[in-house]
């Protein structure tokens, strides 16, 4: 029983400790405010999962092309808005990239 | 002893309930230091719980009677395996199996996503209400740690829970239930800090693959076990029970295809959120069922008057999900449309209805005895013909599309893209169907849709990768062989899904072969009598008894001859437990390499001037339901083994600061 309530005591306080770290390791931390996405931030993931799913569509599409579950004429019909997609979605990503290609082709 | 255990579960308790009250508090005012620390709460739950679960696990292995659960579950004859496997035989054990599997995967997936931190913020708490449920039964209600004066022996094991594959099914089927907690607690972590991107399905994909497959193992397990040990030549009999663990199983299986379908076109996120929260919410319903004693069930082995509390908690948990999508549905709304009804992404729609149709008449069907008890105040129950209806109508057509979803591309599919692809799935269907007409199977209509039906999946199936593999040798050389490697080692989750779509094949297969074809004969016998079945003879030669470690099994030998030659040697029989003061029937089964089949004796009687009732059952095809096992397990393997590509991707996307980059 005491060996038992010892153990007991003893796991609590490990227990206790480990729970406390956070507050032990930075007592006096310069900011304790959790992390969170910008309305921006938010706005770019959403872009990022957008350009990843034309970029995999297209992927798909040319294989299905290949392997001949898609005729000529549903890929002609099916690629060029995919890839549409994904060339908006990679230059809103890119905003500085594409000013430049702006910059660059009025300057022509 | 039982004091450690018992401090052990009050201090999970205390760390739980303060992992759910501080988690709360510290996502809802955005504290960092407070969300840390609920988060180590809830990591060190599971160190607590599981040196509770070695005191129980010592206690049976040390015969302590003065443990109530040891003394009402073991016996002092009973082997060491069985007692060490009677910690998941009772009700009180069985929820600490729950608490240490759920405390265990929590600390892993909240430690894994350690830096996602505003996602994993309200995950926390989600996963710490979930706990507080099962640590709270167990402190306060239903303790495996309660004490009494030492009887002498204990009064052992149920007897059909004495069996090699009990060692196994439970934990399992618990590694299953409580899997499906991490996609719930994720789904509803990313609802309440209303982060509806992709991120909470990318973590939890392989944690959802993983609880289904291990639910849809731990299922096939129950099934070999039933048909071993119950003694009736059966292995699914639409029990409440089974059909428990089916349910979530299904509404599993659902997700994991729609969720490709948000993954891929960015739609049916609402319809994903539901999903997950119903295959959650049937978890803990599988639960209920088969600890409340509501229900009457075989497989009910530990009923009690936990039910109540059960009920409470499966209404707080469907009240909560349903709301909190309701609540969060504007955010859940995408532009996407389906772009035609003859594309990949509407098969798995169709998929998804009839996997959800399928899966709520068996709820049905589950729960009508309860509702015509209380509205009639009568006990009505649905029987076989009602599951084996619904199977049908909805189960065969899920086998077809298993084969046309692969043939569909996605968005849109012309009909003569169509027609080449069909054509030669449609060939083998038609072929088969007219050669089993003509062998004289079409006395079974289900039987011959499931064959003809079959034969459509296994050449969709064949064929997707006969050219995937030729497209992958045309773009980049090399062997047959490396293409095919290459291949599947490139689309990881398409292939290995096409693997798990052929051991369900496989798996229908053997159901109808099985069920549709089998044939049963019963007969008393003397000494030296013999009779026929499906080609076989059956000569009951004599009895014999032997004392097992704790029974006294009794044997009778049984000769099988086929056209004259010696085949085999069977020995159905009881086995008579002192202790426990039951008997159980004993099958014994001759797995015949011509029909992958059984012929599957159970001495139904056995008189005591030495008359043997001998039933036996030929099931041709049935061992495919058992290697239909192997080949899911390869295949869920195949589809949840990581890529280090798109793991780099994935990284690439949400690595902080990448996105504002």
């Amino acid at each position: 029983m005491t060996i038992a309530l010892v153990l007991a005591a003893l796991l609590a306080v490990l227990a206790v400790a480990f729970v406390a770290r956070p507050f032990l390791r930075e007592p006096a931390p310069v900011s304790d405010r959790l992390d969170e996405l910008s309305e921006p931030e938010r706005r770019r993931l959403e872009l990022a999962e957008e350009r990843d799913r034309a970029l995999e569509a297209l992927k798909e599409l040319e294989f299905d092309h290949r392997t001949g579950k898609v005729s000529d004429d549903d890929y002609r019909l099916l690629v060029g808005p995919l890839r549409r997609r994904a060339a908006e979605t990679l230059r809103a990503l890119e905003p500085r990239a594409e000013a430049r290609h702006e910059r660059i082709t009025s300057s022509h | 002893m039982a004091a450690l255990g018992r401090a052990a579960l009050l201090l999970s308790f205390g760390l739980i309930a303060y992992a759910l009250v501080a988690g709360s508090f510290a996502a809802w005012k955005r504290r960092r230091r407070l969300a840390l620390s609920a988060q180590n709460a809830l990591i060190a739950a599971f160190g607590t719980t599981v040196v509770a679960a070695l005191v129980l696990w010592t206690a049976l292995w040390r015969h302590d009677f003065s443990f109530v659960y040891v003394a009402d579950h073991t016996s002092r004859t009973l082997p060491l395996g069985y007692r060490l496997s009677a910690f998941w035989s009772g009700q009180e054990g069985s929820l600490l199996l729950w608490l240490v599997v759920l405390t265990g995967y929590s600390a892993l997936a909240v430690w894994l996503n350690r830096r996602t931190r505003d996602l994993v913020v309200w995950v926390v708490p989600m996963l710490a209400g979930i706990s507080t449920f099962f640590v709270f039964m167990l402190c306060f209600i239903s303790s495996p740690f309660t004490t009494a004066a030492a009887p002498a022996d204990g009064a052992g094991m149920n007897v059909s829970l004495q069996n090699p594959y009990m060692l196994a099914h439970p934990p399992l089927l618990y590694l299953g239930y409580v899997g499906l907690s991490i996609p719930f607690a994720f789904a509803m972590g990313a609802l309440l800090s209303r982060r509806t991107d992709e991120r909470w399905i990318v973590v939890t994909r392989r944690w959802t693959l993983a609880a289904w497959t291990f639910l849809g193992v731990g299922q096939l397990v129950g099934s070999h076990w039933a048909y071993v040990e119950i003694g009736w030549g059966g292995y699914y009999a639409w029990d409440p029970v089974e059909n428990a663990a089916l349910m979530p199983w299904l509404a599993a299986t659902a997700f994991l295809h729609s969720v490709m379908i948000q993954e891929k076109r960015g739609m049916l996120k609402v319809w994903n959120m539901v999903l997950v929260a119903l295959a959650f919410n049937l978890s803990i319903f599988g639960t209920f069922l088969t600890r409340s004693g509501v229900i009457n069930s075989i497989h009910s082995f530990a009923q009690s008057s936990i039910g109540s509390w059960f009920l409470g908690f499966i209404v707080i948990c469907v009240v909560f999900s349903v709301g909190l999508i309701y609540l969060r549905l504007p955010l859940l709304r995408t532009k996407t449309k389906l772009e035609s009804l003859v594309s990949r992404e509407a098969t798995f729609l169709y998929n998804n209805l009839l996997l959800v149709a399928l899966c709520l008449t068996i709820l049905w069907g589950v729960m009508f005895p309860v509702l015509t008890q209380a509205v009639r105040g009568e006990t009505r129950s649905v029987s076989k013909p009602y599951y084996n209806f619904f199977l049908h109508s909805f189960g065969l057509p899920l086998l077809l599309l298993m084969g046309i979803g692969p043939l569909v591309a996605w968005r849109r599919a012309s009909l003569r893209a169509l027609g080449k692809t069909f054509l030669i799935p449609a060939i083998a269907s038609v072929v088969t169907g007219g050669t089993l007409i003509a062998l004289g199977y079409g006395s079974s209509i289900p039987g011959l849709l499931a064959y003809t039906f079959g034969a459509f999946v296994a050449a969709s199936i064949a064929l997707e990768f006969v050219r995937g593999t030729r497209a992958r040798h045309s773009l980049s050389g090399g062997s047959w062989l490396g293409a095919l490697v290459e291949l599947v080692g490139r689309n990881r989750r398409r292939y290995g899904g096409y693997i798990v779509h052929a051991s369900i094949l496989m798996l229908a297969i053997g159901i109808a072969g099985s069920s549709a074809y089998q044939t049963v004969r019963e007969r008393g016998l003397h000494q030296g009598q013999s009779m026929e079945v499906a080609g076989y003879t059956l000569t009951y030669e004599r009895l014999q008894t032997r004392q097992e470690a704790n029974a006294v099994a009794t044997r009778a030998v049984v000769d099988v001859s086929r056209g004259g030659s010696h085949v085999t040697t069977l020995y159905p029989g009881k086995n008579d437990y002192p202790v426990e003061q039951q008997v159980s029937n004993e099958v014994s089964i001759y797995h015949d390499p011509r029909n992958l089949g059984d012929l599957f004796t159970i001495a139904d009687q056995i008189d005591k001037n030495g008359t043997l009732f001998l039933k036996v059952l030929n099931k041709p095809l049935v061992n495919l339901v058992w290697g239909a096992g192997f080949l899911f397990v390869f295949g869920a393997l195949v589809a949840m083994w990581p890529d280090a590509v798109e793991q780099r991707k994935l990284a690439e996307r949400y690595a902080p600061g990448a996105a504002a980059a």
